[in-house]
């Protein structure tokens, strides 16, 4: 049993959402319960259809092996197996993997009398990826257009459907996604340094305190948002990346099929100054 | 059965404003003896605003960042003809670019990117007195210099970017120009150039790095949040003396993946992840056009990315046909 020495009296019964005692165990360090269950069957059916997809394709090079979605042509009905059929098994058992996890995380925090907070965040990113292989697809009228499961392939998909909007970083969302993208590592980089700098202090001194922490940051920027505010600031952030980046995709395609440099005529064209030429 | 989640601070203690822990001998005194309440900043984190410490070196750094900035600016209100009206306007589209190639690393005149060099040397300056002022200012309160560290990374994208590579490279115009939409341009044909960084291991790391600090941040800050009712957010406490919100904290990710941080080596966690983004970021950027022209080819050349199918008629390279 891999117990660390207080888990022990943390490990009651209760707090399920289904099932009630049925699954109601560890297996190791893994709780278990319900969803555990159905995470482990869509876990191993989509990964062994990935493998199996793997088998049938070209090559077993792990950087190039691609599970593609169908083509455009099917249109939003099934497609045969090897013609990304699979893509579409595989993307049912991830959003079923994901979502399992999800209610599992729930069923942990019930049995441990925690906020919601971390299955809420995984929310966010379960929703992210759900906008990128079945919302814009479906908007777009096409499996065709979700990303393919593939390490170098997503990256060309996403290098592929950018151009299509000729520059990228011109959609406006893009640009607050990664604004907040590097936000949240600046933050996150300014926490850890906090935290550790106030445990592990200058050569001979003592463990400083959170007054420290506050001093050090009003000495240093005016501010010092505090021991709670800062979680809340970075959850924030960090959920905030996530829900940008869903809708800078989601918008391109469905809502802007131009160039997204062309987006920004609105502000060249105001009508407090289109009475004159652009110098 | 809605429960408390602690999204914000609803009912807030007014005591005595914090004016922060003695400095020792040798510092200047704070600026701002009277700090201002926020109420609405309350409900997210502390209310209280100031003091701050200037000294010499934030002063030096204030002065020539502002220094900087408006060079910056004034090129631009150049550029558009000294209009107000056109600078609003067009600011996105703006730019403080560097020097042409023909310079080389020579010194350009100003209108040519000799103010970009100026600009460049300002804002170096101007991160290293903070940079200065991060490290004293800590070891003046006895602690550690992580967020100094820290902040070193990021100092090294940023001259790897408009420092080393243009050196390595040997001209100046390698150098990113100063502007919202041009620096964006800059990124893109950047990447066009050099075969799509996409292909590049290290860019590659980076956004693993990008997105593994949002990720660690996204999960610690919900986790804490989540063992606030057992007073999770003292974690210099909590590293000291290990309470339930530790304990409940840890087991959560020990049930949920098989494994867990300490609440002190989350946080070790955190700062590597965040740290390594620019570190990695750099050095894919100084490989860039000095060790690797092409990175497609360099990823096809490894077997790491497939060639693409020959679906299209072969292009003709126009710099191979005559008469252009």
């Amino acid at each position: 049993m891999a117990m660390l020495s207080f888990e022990k009296k943390y490990r009651v019964r209760g707090g399920t959402l289904l099932g009630g005692d049925l699954f109601d165990f560890w297996v190791g360090p893994f709780y278990v319960g319900f969803f555990g269950v159905t995470t482990a069957f869509f876990t191993f059916l989509g990964t062994a259809l990935i493998l199996w997809g793997a088998s049938q394709g070209p090559t077993w090079n792990l950087w190039q092996i691609n599970i593609a979605p169908p083509d455009l042509s099917y249109g939003l009905a099934l497609a045969p197996l090897m013609e990304g059929g699979l893509w579409q098994l595989i993307t049912v058992c991830a959003i079923g993997a994901f979502g399992s996890w999800l209610l599992r995380e729930v069923e942990i925090c019930r049995k441990l009398g925690m906020g919601y907070h971390v299955p809420f965040a995984f929310g966010v990113a379960i929703l992210a990826y759900v906008t990128l292989v079945v919302v814009r697809p479906v908007l777009m009228g096409a499996w065709g257009h979700g990303f393919p499961y593939g390490i170098f392939s997503h990256l060309d998909w996403v290098s592929n459907v950018g151009y299509q909007y000729l520059h990228f970083h011109y959609n406006p969302a893009h640009m607050l996604a990664v604004s907040f993208f590097f936000a949240t590592v600046f933050a996150l980089s300014l926490h850890g340094s906090l935290i550790l700098s106030a445990t592990n202090p200058a050569p001979g001194t003592e463990v400083k305190t959170p007054e420290h922490e506050d001093t050090f940051f009003r000495d240093f920027i005016g501010y010092s948002i505090g021991t709670l505010g800062i979680h809340r600031l970075g959850l924030f952030l960090a959920l905030a990346a996530v829900l940008f980046s869903a809708l800078c995709i989601v918008i391109s395609g469905p809502f802007w099929s131009l160039g997204w440099p062309e987006w920004w005529s609105w502000w060249l064209n105001l009508p407090i100054w289109s009475q004159w030429p652009l110098s | 059965m809605a429960q408390y989640q602690n999204l914000f601070t609803t009912v807030q203690a007014t005591g005595p404003l914090h004016d922060g822990v003695p400095l020792g001998p040798g510092n200047s005194p704070r600026t701002g003896k009277q700090p201002w309440v926020s109420y609405w900043l309350g409900k997210l984190g502390n209310a209280q605003i100031g003091p701050i410490y200037l000294g010499g070196l934030g002063l030096a750094s204030l002065i020539l960042g502002v220094f900087a900035f408006t060079l910056i600016g004034m090129n631009m209100l150049a550029s558009v003809g000294w209009d107000p009206i056109q600078f609003v306007r067009q600011l996105f589209w703006l730019s403080l670019e560097p020097p042409p190639p023909t310079y080389g690393l020579e010194i350009p005149p100003l209108n040519q990117g000799g103010w970009h060099l100026i600009v460049g040397l300002f804002l170096t300056a101007s991160l290293a007195f903070w940079w200065a002022r991060t490290y004293r200012r800590a070891r003046a309160l006895g602690m550690g210099t992580h967020v100094a560290w820290a902040f070193a990374a990021a100092l090294w994208l940023y001259l790897c970017l408009g420092l080393f590579r243009p050196i390595l490279m040997g001209s100046w115009s390698e150098g990113v120009p100063y502007g919202i939409f041009p620096h964006l341009d800059w990124t893109a044909a950047f990447s066009l150039r050099y075969g799509n960084l996409f292909y590049n291991p290290f860019h590659a790391l980076s956004i693993v790095f990008l997105y593994g600090a949002t990720l660690l941040f996204a999960m610690h800050g919900a986790t804490i949040l989540a063992v606030t009712r057992f007073g999770g957010e003292r974690e210099i406490e909590q590293i000291i003396d290990r309470g339930t919100a530790s304990e409940r904290a840890g087991l959560f990710w020990r049930w949920t993946m098989g494994f867990n941080a300490t609440m002190e080596s989350i946080h070790r966690w955190a700062w590597w992840f965040a740290v390594l983004c620019p570190i990695t970021g750099g050095i894919g950027i100084l490989l860039t056009g000095t060790v690797v022209d092409n990175w497609y080819l360099w990823a096809i050349k490894h077997g790491v990315a497939p060639p693409y199918p020959d679906v299209f008629p072969a292009a003709v390279d126009p710099a191979l046909s005559s008469g252009g």
